[in-house]
Protein backbone atom coordinates (compact mmCIF):
# COMPACT_ATOMS: atom_id res chain seq x y z
CA UNK A 1 0.00 0.00 0.00
CA UNK A 2 1.57 3.45 -1.05
CA UNK A 3 0.06 6.57 0.14
CA UNK A 4 -0.51 9.50 -2.77
CA UNK A 5 0.59 12.69 -0.74
CA UNK A 6 -0.10 16.36 -1.57
CA UNK A 7 2.66 16.95 -3.56
CA UNK A 8 5.13 20.39 -3.83
CA UNK A 9 4.28 22.41 -6.32
CA UNK A 10 7.57 24.37 -5.99
CA UNK A 11 9.89 25.79 -3.06
CA UNK A 12 7.03 28.54 -2.35
CA UNK A 13 4.47 26.03 -1.53
CA UNK A 14 3.76 24.97 1.82
CA UNK A 15 0.60 23.90 1.72
CA UNK A 16 -2.55 23.27 -1.10
CA UNK A 17 -6.57 23.02 -0.70
CA UNK A 18 -8.28 19.90 -2.67
CA UNK A 19 -10.84 21.11 -4.88
CA UNK A 20 -12.11 17.71 -6.37
CA UNK A 21 -11.40 14.20 -6.25
CA UNK A 22 -11.27 13.02 -10.01
CA UNK A 23 -11.16 9.49 -9.05
CA UNK A 24 -13.09 6.86 -6.52
CA UNK A 25 -11.94 4.56 -4.09
CA UNK A 26 -11.96 0.88 -6.31
CA UNK A 27 -10.54 3.00 -9.48
CA UNK A 28 -8.05 1.82 -11.05
CA UNK A 29 -5.29 4.40 -11.86
CA UNK A 30 -2.19 4.49 -13.83
CA UNK A 31 1.33 6.23 -14.06
CA UNK A 32 -0.10 10.03 -15.16
CA UNK A 33 -3.42 10.07 -14.69
CA UNK A 34 -5.07 13.42 -13.49
CA UNK A 35 -6.80 11.71 -9.67
CA UNK A 36 -7.40 15.58 -8.23
CA UNK A 37 -7.35 18.96 -7.97
CA UNK A 38 -5.71 20.85 -5.65
CA UNK A 39 -6.06 24.96 -5.15
CA UNK A 40 -3.10 26.93 -4.45
CA UNK A 41 -1.47 30.38 -4.75
CA UNK A 42 -0.61 29.58 -8.00
CA UNK A 43 -4.44 28.45 -9.56
CA UNK A 44 -6.09 25.30 -9.31
CA UNK A 45 -3.24 22.06 -10.50
CA UNK A 46 -4.24 19.31 -11.83
CA UNK A 47 -2.60 16.53 -9.53
CA UNK A 48 -1.06 13.33 -11.08
CA UNK A 49 -0.03 10.40 -9.56
CA UNK A 50 2.85 8.81 -10.22
CA UNK A 51 2.51 5.13 -10.17
CA UNK A 52 0.14 2.79 -11.24
CA UNK A 53 -2.84 0.96 -8.80
CA UNK A 54 -5.64 1.02 -7.04
CA UNK A 55 -7.16 3.88 -5.41
CA UNK A 56 -8.49 2.24 -2.01
CA UNK A 57 -9.27 5.38 0.63
CA UNK A 58 -9.23 8.62 -0.01
CA UNK A 59 -7.58 10.35 3.13
CA UNK A 60 -8.97 14.02 2.59
CA UNK A 61 -11.74 15.40 2.28
CA UNK A 62 -12.82 18.10 -0.60
CA UNK A 63 -12.51 21.52 0.99
CA UNK A 64 -9.40 20.67 3.42
CA UNK A 65 -6.49 22.67 2.89
CA UNK A 66 -2.98 20.17 3.93
CA UNK A 67 0.20 21.06 4.24
CA UNK A 68 2.63 19.74 1.58
CA UNK A 69 3.18 15.88 1.88
CA UNK A 70 0.50 15.25 3.84
CA UNK A 71 -1.39 11.48 2.83
CA UNK A 72 -4.38 12.21 0.65
CA UNK A 73 -5.29 8.76 -0.70
CA UNK A 74 -4.07 5.06 -0.12
CA UNK A 75 -3.06 3.24 -3.53
CA UNK A 76 -2.48 -0.46 -3.43
CA UNK A 77 0.05 -1.41 -6.10
CA UNK A 78 -0.91 -3.63 -8.94
CA UNK A 79 2.49 -5.20 -10.03
CA UNK A 80 5.00 -3.07 -10.64
CA UNK A 81 4.87 0.16 -12.28
CA UNK A 82 7.21 2.16 -13.68
CA UNK A 83 9.86 3.38 -11.99
CA UNK A 84 9.06 6.85 -10.33
CA UNK A 85 10.43 9.82 -12.08
CA UNK A 86 13.34 11.64 -10.27
CA UNK A 87 11.33 14.39 -8.15
CA UNK A 88 13.01 17.09 -6.23
CA UNK A 89 13.76 16.27 -2.92
CA UNK A 90 10.48 17.61 -0.37
CA UNK A 91 10.40 20.63 1.25
CA UNK A 92 11.91 20.38 4.93
CA UNK A 93 9.12 20.24 7.60
CA UNK A 94 10.49 23.65 9.05
CA UNK A 95 9.28 25.78 6.11
CA UNK A 96 5.55 23.95 6.63
CA UNK A 97 5.59 25.03 10.26
CA UNK A 98 5.91 28.58 8.65
CA UNK A 99 2.94 27.90 7.06
CA UNK A 100 0.61 31.11 5.91
CA UNK A 101 -3.02 30.42 7.76
CA UNK A 102 -4.68 27.94 5.75
CA UNK A 103 -7.95 29.41 3.48
CA UNK A 104 -11.18 28.98 5.08
CA UNK A 105 -11.92 25.20 3.24
CA UNK A 106 -14.56 25.39 0.55
CA UNK A 107 -18.15 23.91 2.32
CA UNK A 108 -18.29 20.37 0.21
CA UNK A 109 -19.80 17.80 2.27
CA UNK A 110 -19.83 15.22 -0.05
CA UNK A 111 -16.97 13.27 -1.77
CA UNK A 112 -16.86 12.73 -5.16
CA UNK A 113 -17.56 14.35 -8.44
CA UNK A 114 -20.29 17.33 -8.68
CA UNK A 115 -23.18 16.44 -10.97
CA UNK A 116 -22.00 19.17 -13.67
CA UNK A 117 -22.29 19.00 -17.86
CA UNK A 118 -19.19 18.23 -19.31
CA UNK A 119 -19.24 21.61 -21.24
CA UNK A 120 -19.04 23.03 -17.80
CA UNK A 121 -16.53 21.16 -16.60
CA UNK A 122 -14.35 22.32 -19.25
CA UNK A 123 -15.25 25.84 -19.06
CA UNK A 124 -14.45 25.49 -14.97
CA UNK A 125 -11.10 24.36 -15.73
CA UNK A 126 -10.35 26.91 -18.47
CA UNK A 127 -11.51 29.47 -16.24
CA UNK A 128 -10.45 28.06 -12.50
CA UNK A 129 -14.00 27.46 -11.38
CA UNK A 130 -14.65 25.34 -8.26
CA UNK A 131 -17.52 23.36 -9.38
CA UNK A 132 -18.32 22.61 -5.93
CA UNK A 133 -18.86 25.79 -4.64
CA UNK A 134 -21.32 26.13 -7.68
CA UNK A 135 -25.44 25.80 -7.07
CA UNK A 136 -26.68 24.47 -10.72
CA UNK A 137 -29.38 25.37 -12.62
CA UNK A 138 -29.82 22.29 -14.79
CA UNK A 139 -31.84 19.23 -14.59
CA UNK A 140 -31.65 18.12 -11.51
CA UNK A 141 -29.78 20.66 -9.48
CA UNK A 142 -26.74 19.85 -12.61
CA UNK A 143 -23.98 22.52 -13.13
CA UNK A 144 -24.41 24.06 -16.38
CA UNK A 145 -22.39 26.23 -18.41
CA UNK A 146 -24.24 29.19 -17.52
CA UNK A 147 -23.55 28.42 -13.88
CA UNK A 148 -19.62 28.73 -14.30
CA UNK A 149 -19.77 31.61 -16.84
CA UNK A 150 -21.22 33.41 -14.34
CA UNK A 151 -19.15 32.28 -11.49
CA UNK A 152 -16.25 33.07 -13.65
CA UNK A 153 -17.32 36.69 -13.79
CA UNK A 154 -16.90 36.81 -10.21
CA UNK A 155 -13.70 38.09 -9.06
CA UNK A 156 -10.86 34.67 -8.76
CA UNK A 157 -9.59 33.90 -4.99
CA UNK A 158 -6.08 35.10 -6.05
CA UNK A 159 -4.33 36.62 -3.08
CA UNK A 160 -1.45 38.63 -3.62
CA UNK A 161 0.10 39.10 -0.07
CA UNK A 162 -0.09 35.27 0.24
CA UNK A 163 1.50 34.67 -2.96
CA UNK A 164 4.32 37.36 -1.86
CA UNK A 165 4.65 35.95 1.40
CA UNK A 166 5.52 32.38 -0.26
CA UNK A 167 7.69 34.07 -3.18
CA UNK A 168 9.73 35.69 0.21
CA UNK A 169 10.23 32.38 1.84
CA UNK A 170 11.57 30.44 -1.02
CA UNK A 171 13.81 32.96 -2.43
CA UNK A 172 15.15 33.77 1.31
CA UNK A 173 15.39 29.85 2.10
CA UNK A 174 17.31 30.09 -1.29
CA UNK A 175 19.72 32.42 -0.54
CA UNK A 176 20.36 31.30 3.11
CA UNK A 177 21.51 28.05 1.50
CA UNK A 178 22.92 28.38 -1.85
CA UNK A 179 26.03 30.04 -2.33
CA UNK A 180 25.07 31.67 -5.71
CA UNK A 181 28.06 32.59 -8.35
CA UNK A 182 26.99 35.17 -11.16
CA UNK A 183 28.17 35.10 -14.76
CA UNK A 184 26.93 37.19 -17.68
CA UNK A 185 28.24 37.72 -21.12
CA UNK A 186 26.62 39.32 -24.32
CA UNK A 187 25.47 37.43 -27.18
CA UNK A 188 24.84 38.64 -30.73
CA UNK A 189 22.19 37.59 -31.96
CA UNK A 190 22.05 39.39 -35.33
CA UNK A 191 21.87 35.87 -37.02
CA UNK A 192 19.11 34.49 -35.09
CA UNK A 193 16.91 37.45 -35.47
CA UNK A 194 16.99 37.62 -38.81
CA UNK A 195 16.82 33.52 -39.37
CA UNK A 196 13.76 33.95 -37.32
CA UNK A 197 11.83 36.98 -38.99
CA UNK A 198 12.66 35.37 -42.39
CA UNK A 199 10.94 32.51 -41.48
CA UNK A 200 8.25 34.27 -39.78
CA UNK A 201 7.76 36.00 -43.21
CA UNK A 202 6.48 32.98 -44.97
CA UNK A 203 4.12 31.52 -41.88
CA UNK A 204 1.07 32.80 -40.93
CA UNK A 205 0.67 34.32 -37.41
CA UNK A 206 -0.18 31.02 -35.25
CA UNK A 207 2.94 29.37 -37.04
CA UNK A 208 5.70 32.13 -36.37
CA UNK A 209 8.31 32.29 -33.62
CA UNK A 210 9.49 34.41 -30.38
CA UNK A 211 12.68 34.81 -29.98
CA UNK A 212 12.24 32.98 -26.53
CA UNK A 213 12.07 30.13 -28.45
CA UNK A 214 15.99 29.53 -30.11
CA UNK A 215 16.91 30.72 -27.14
CA UNK A 216 15.53 28.29 -24.73
CA UNK A 217 16.59 25.87 -27.41
CA UNK A 218 19.62 27.00 -26.90
CA UNK A 219 20.04 26.56 -23.57
CA UNK A 220 18.76 23.03 -23.17
CA UNK A 221 21.06 21.89 -25.70
CA UNK A 222 23.89 23.95 -24.33
CA UNK A 223 22.96 22.40 -21.14
CA UNK A 224 23.87 18.91 -22.29
CA UNK A 225 27.58 19.38 -21.99
CA UNK A 226 27.14 21.18 -18.41
CA UNK A 227 25.20 18.73 -16.36
CA UNK A 228 26.14 19.99 -13.40
CA UNK A 229 23.84 22.88 -13.90
CA UNK A 230 20.93 20.82 -14.33
CA UNK A 231 19.24 18.70 -11.69
CA UNK A 232 18.10 18.92 -7.80
CA UNK A 233 20.39 19.75 -4.58
CA UNK A 234 18.76 17.22 -2.00
CA UNK A 235 19.49 15.55 0.67
CA UNK A 236 22.64 13.72 -0.92
CA UNK A 237 23.92 16.63 -2.77
CA UNK A 238 23.80 17.37 -6.10
CA UNK A 239 21.93 14.33 -8.10
CA UNK A 240 22.35 15.61 -12.28
CA UNK A 241 18.95 14.89 -14.39
CA UNK A 242 19.09 13.29 -17.60
CA UNK A 243 16.39 14.91 -18.36
CA UNK A 244 16.04 18.60 -19.27
CA UNK A 245 13.00 20.03 -18.00
CA UNK A 246 12.78 24.37 -18.21
CA UNK A 247 11.22 25.89 -16.21
CA UNK A 248 9.77 28.87 -17.52
CA UNK A 249 9.60 32.04 -15.63
CA UNK A 250 5.62 33.69 -16.12
CA UNK A 251 4.72 37.03 -14.57
CA UNK A 252 1.19 36.71 -12.99
CA UNK A 253 -1.48 39.29 -13.40
CA UNK A 254 -1.59 41.08 -10.47
CA UNK A 255 1.54 40.05 -9.24
CA UNK A 256 3.90 36.90 -8.09
CA UNK A 257 5.40 35.02 -10.88
CA UNK A 258 5.18 30.90 -11.40
CA UNK A 259 7.59 28.92 -13.66
CA UNK A 260 5.86 26.10 -14.93
CA UNK A 261 8.29 23.25 -16.75
CA UNK A 262 8.26 22.45 -20.68
CA UNK A 263 10.05 18.92 -20.95
CA UNK A 264 12.65 17.33 -22.71
CA UNK A 265 13.15 20.70 -24.31
CA UNK A 266 16.37 19.63 -26.06
CA UNK A 267 14.28 16.81 -27.49
CA UNK A 268 11.76 19.68 -29.19
CA UNK A 269 11.89 21.05 -32.53
CA UNK A 270 11.90 25.16 -32.53
CA UNK A 271 8.49 24.83 -33.66
CA UNK A 272 7.42 22.60 -31.32
CA UNK A 273 8.65 24.54 -28.76
CA UNK A 274 7.39 27.90 -29.27
CA UNK A 275 3.67 25.87 -29.63
CA UNK A 276 4.23 24.59 -25.83
CA UNK A 277 5.61 27.92 -24.46
CA UNK A 278 1.99 29.32 -26.25
CA UNK A 279 0.37 26.62 -24.63
CA UNK A 280 2.03 27.26 -21.17
CA UNK A 281 1.34 30.97 -21.17
CA UNK A 282 -2.07 30.44 -21.68
CA UNK A 283 -2.74 27.71 -19.08
CA UNK A 284 -0.96 29.67 -16.76
CA UNK A 285 -3.23 32.56 -17.01
CA UNK A 286 -6.49 30.31 -16.98
CA UNK A 287 -5.85 27.71 -15.10
CA UNK A 288 -5.07 24.31 -16.19
CA UNK A 289 -1.07 23.24 -15.03
CA UNK A 290 -0.65 19.71 -13.95
CA UNK A 291 1.40 18.81 -10.88
CA UNK A 292 4.58 17.94 -12.68
CA UNK A 293 4.47 20.68 -14.84
CA UNK A 294 5.07 22.45 -11.28
CA UNK A 295 7.34 20.67 -9.51
CA UNK A 296 9.66 18.79 -12.01
CA UNK A 297 12.01 21.63 -13.12
CA UNK A 298 15.57 21.08 -13.78
CA UNK A 299 16.26 24.31 -14.08
CA UNK A 300 14.70 27.60 -14.64
CA UNK A 301 15.06 30.78 -17.47
CA UNK A 302 13.39 33.96 -16.53
CA UNK A 303 13.37 36.08 -19.82
CA UNK A 304 12.67 39.59 -19.56
CA UNK A 305 11.23 40.22 -22.66
CA UNK A 306 11.39 43.56 -25.15
CA UNK A 307 9.96 46.24 -22.78
CA UNK A 308 12.50 45.15 -19.94
CA UNK A 309 15.79 45.67 -19.15
CA UNK A 310 19.34 44.85 -20.23
CA UNK A 311 19.91 41.95 -17.84
CA UNK A 312 18.84 40.20 -14.93
CA UNK A 313 20.36 38.40 -12.31
CA UNK A 314 17.92 35.68 -11.31
CA UNK A 315 17.84 34.02 -7.65
CA UNK A 316 18.35 30.10 -8.03
CA UNK A 317 15.18 28.51 -7.44
CA UNK A 318 15.56 25.27 -4.81
CA UNK A 319 15.80 22.48 -5.41
CA UNK A 320 17.54 23.71 -8.41
CA UNK A 321 21.16 24.51 -9.03
CA UNK A 322 21.15 27.07 -11.95
CA UNK A 323 19.34 29.99 -12.90
CA UNK A 324 19.28 31.46 -16.41
CA UNK A 325 18.35 35.38 -17.07
CA UNK A 326 17.79 36.67 -20.38
CA UNK A 327 17.60 40.83 -21.21
CA UNK A 328 15.92 42.54 -23.65
CA UNK A 329 17.59 42.05 -27.04
CA UNK A 330 18.60 45.51 -27.72
CA UNK A 331 20.67 47.34 -30.67
CA UNK A 332 24.03 47.90 -29.59
CA UNK A 333 27.81 48.81 -31.12
CA UNK A 334 29.95 45.74 -31.63
CA UNK A 335 33.55 45.54 -33.22
CA UNK A 336 33.62 43.06 -36.02
CA UNK A 337 37.33 42.69 -37.97
CA UNK A 338 38.11 46.51 -36.88
CA UNK A 339 34.97 48.12 -37.97
CA UNK A 340 32.21 49.40 -35.45
CA UNK A 341 28.44 47.92 -36.49
CA UNK A 342 25.36 48.13 -34.84
CA UNK A 343 24.54 44.31 -34.05
CA UNK A 344 21.29 43.06 -32.33
CA UNK A 345 22.58 41.19 -28.90
CA UNK A 346 20.89 40.07 -25.58
CA UNK A 347 22.62 39.70 -22.27
CA UNK A 348 22.57 36.33 -20.91
CA UNK A 349 23.29 35.26 -17.04
CA UNK A 350 23.71 32.61 -15.23
CA UNK A 351 23.40 32.16 -11.68
CA UNK A 352 24.58 29.04 -10.41
CA UNK A 353 25.28 26.96 -7.46
CA UNK A 354 28.63 26.46 -5.94
CA UNK A 355 28.06 23.07 -4.63
CA UNK A 356 27.58 21.82 -7.87
CA UNK A 357 29.86 23.58 -10.36
CA UNK A 358 32.50 26.21 -10.61
CA UNK A 359 32.46 29.53 -12.61
CA UNK A 360 34.40 28.01 -15.07
CA UNK A 361 31.50 25.15 -15.83
CA UNK A 362 29.50 28.25 -15.93
CA UNK A 363 31.68 30.32 -18.57
CA UNK A 364 31.69 27.13 -20.77
CA UNK A 365 27.82 26.99 -20.43
CA UNK A 366 27.28 30.32 -21.72
CA UNK A 367 29.88 30.39 -24.47
CA UNK A 368 28.26 26.97 -25.55
CA UNK A 369 24.84 28.70 -25.79
CA UNK A 370 26.50 31.95 -27.75
CA UNK A 371 27.95 29.87 -30.41
CA UNK A 372 24.67 27.90 -30.94
CA UNK A 373 22.53 30.56 -31.28
CA UNK A 374 25.05 31.84 -34.84
CA UNK A 375 23.77 28.78 -36.11
CA UNK A 376 19.99 28.92 -35.72
CA UNK A 377 18.82 26.82 -38.53
CA UNK A 378 20.51 23.56 -36.16
CA UNK A 379 18.26 24.82 -33.60
CA UNK B 1 -16.96 46.76 -40.81
CA UNK B 2 -17.11 49.88 -39.31
CA UNK B 3 -14.59 51.85 -37.32
CA UNK B 4 -16.65 51.38 -33.90
CA UNK B 5 -17.16 47.56 -34.94
CA UNK B 6 -13.41 47.34 -35.45
CA UNK B 7 -13.00 48.82 -32.04
CA UNK B 8 -15.16 46.23 -30.11
CA UNK B 9 -13.07 43.84 -31.81
CA UNK B 10 -10.37 44.64 -30.20
CA UNK B 11 -10.98 45.91 -27.43
CA UNK B 12 -12.76 42.01 -26.71
CA UNK B 13 -9.52 40.46 -28.48
CA UNK B 14 -7.23 42.58 -25.48
CA UNK B 15 -9.84 41.66 -22.90
CA UNK B 16 -9.53 38.31 -23.85
CA UNK B 17 -6.04 38.58 -23.15
CA UNK B 18 -5.43 41.10 -20.23
CA UNK B 19 -9.25 39.78 -18.70
CA UNK B 20 -8.41 41.90 -15.41
CA UNK B 21 -7.37 45.12 -17.46
CA UNK B 22 -10.53 47.54 -18.95
CA UNK B 23 -9.76 47.71 -22.33
CA UNK B 24 -12.73 49.48 -22.81
CA UNK B 25 -11.46 52.92 -21.13
CA UNK B 26 -7.83 52.79 -23.05
CA UNK B 27 -6.31 55.60 -24.43
CA UNK B 28 -6.59 55.46 -28.04
CA UNK B 29 -2.72 56.70 -28.48
CA UNK B 30 -1.21 54.95 -25.46
CA UNK B 31 0.82 51.99 -26.61
CA UNK B 32 -1.28 48.93 -25.29
CA UNK B 33 2.02 46.67 -24.35
CA UNK B 34 2.61 49.82 -21.73
CA UNK B 35 -0.68 50.39 -20.59
CA UNK B 36 -1.66 46.99 -20.41
CA UNK B 37 1.13 45.35 -19.20
CA UNK B 38 1.53 42.48 -22.17
CA UNK B 39 4.40 40.89 -23.04
CA UNK B 40 5.68 38.73 -26.50
CA UNK B 41 3.96 36.25 -26.05
CA UNK B 42 0.56 38.06 -25.24
CA UNK B 43 1.04 39.88 -28.19
CA UNK B 44 1.44 37.18 -30.58
CA UNK B 45 -1.76 35.58 -28.63
CA UNK B 46 -3.33 39.20 -29.90
CA UNK B 47 -2.76 39.31 -33.38
CA UNK B 48 -3.53 35.39 -34.23
CA UNK B 49 -6.59 36.08 -32.66
CA UNK B 50 -7.35 38.77 -34.85
CA UNK B 51 -5.96 37.50 -37.79
CA UNK B 52 -8.60 34.16 -37.19
CA UNK B 53 -11.24 36.82 -36.57
CA UNK B 54 -10.45 38.75 -39.59
CA UNK B 55 -9.02 36.50 -41.84
CA UNK B 56 -6.40 38.81 -42.98
CA UNK B 57 -2.55 38.31 -42.95
CA UNK B 58 -0.70 40.81 -40.37
CA UNK B 59 2.88 40.73 -41.67
CA UNK B 60 5.33 40.34 -38.68
CA UNK B 61 6.79 43.73 -40.23
CA UNK B 62 3.57 45.32 -39.56
CA UNK B 63 3.18 44.86 -35.67
CA UNK B 64 4.58 48.07 -34.84
CA UNK B 65 1.16 49.46 -36.46
CA UNK B 66 -0.87 47.71 -34.04
CA UNK B 67 0.69 48.96 -30.85
CA UNK B 68 -1.82 51.80 -30.12
CA UNK B 69 -5.42 51.53 -30.85
CA UNK B 70 -6.06 53.98 -33.25
CA UNK B 71 -3.08 52.24 -34.95
CA UNK B 72 -4.60 49.18 -34.84
CA UNK B 73 -7.86 50.24 -35.92
CA UNK B 74 -6.65 52.28 -38.97
CA UNK B 75 -4.62 49.29 -39.91
CA UNK B 76 -7.15 46.57 -39.54
CA UNK B 77 -9.42 49.14 -41.23
CA UNK B 78 -7.42 49.28 -44.83
CA UNK B 79 -6.24 45.64 -44.52
CA UNK B 80 -10.08 44.70 -44.06
CA UNK B 81 -11.28 47.08 -46.69
CA UNK B 82 -12.27 44.96 -50.18
CA UNK B 83 -9.79 45.89 -52.71
CA UNK B 84 -11.46 48.61 -55.13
Amino acid sequence: MAEFRMPSLGADMVAGTLVEWLRRPGDRVRRGDIVAVVETQKGAIEIEIFQDGVIERLLVEVGTTVPVGTPLALVSGIGVGAPAAPTPPPLRPEAVVQAPAPRVPIPGPQVGRPLASPAARRIAQQFGVDLRALRGTGPGGAIVSADVEQAAKAPRRFDPAEMRRAIGAAMARSKREIPHYYLSTTIDITVAQRWMEARNAERPPPQRLLLAAPLLKAVALALRGSPELNGYHGERGFEPSPAIHIGVAIAIRGGGLMAPAIHDVDKLGVDELMAKLRDLGMRARSGGLRSSELSDSTITVTNIGERGVEAVFGIIYPPQVALVGLGKPMERPAVIEGKVLPRRTIVATLSADHRASDGHRGALFLAEMDRLLQAPEQL
Amino acid sequence: MTREEVRGLIVETLGNIAPEADASTLDPKADIRESLDIDSLDFLNFVIAVHERLRIDIPEVDYPRLFTLDGAIDYLMQKAAPPK
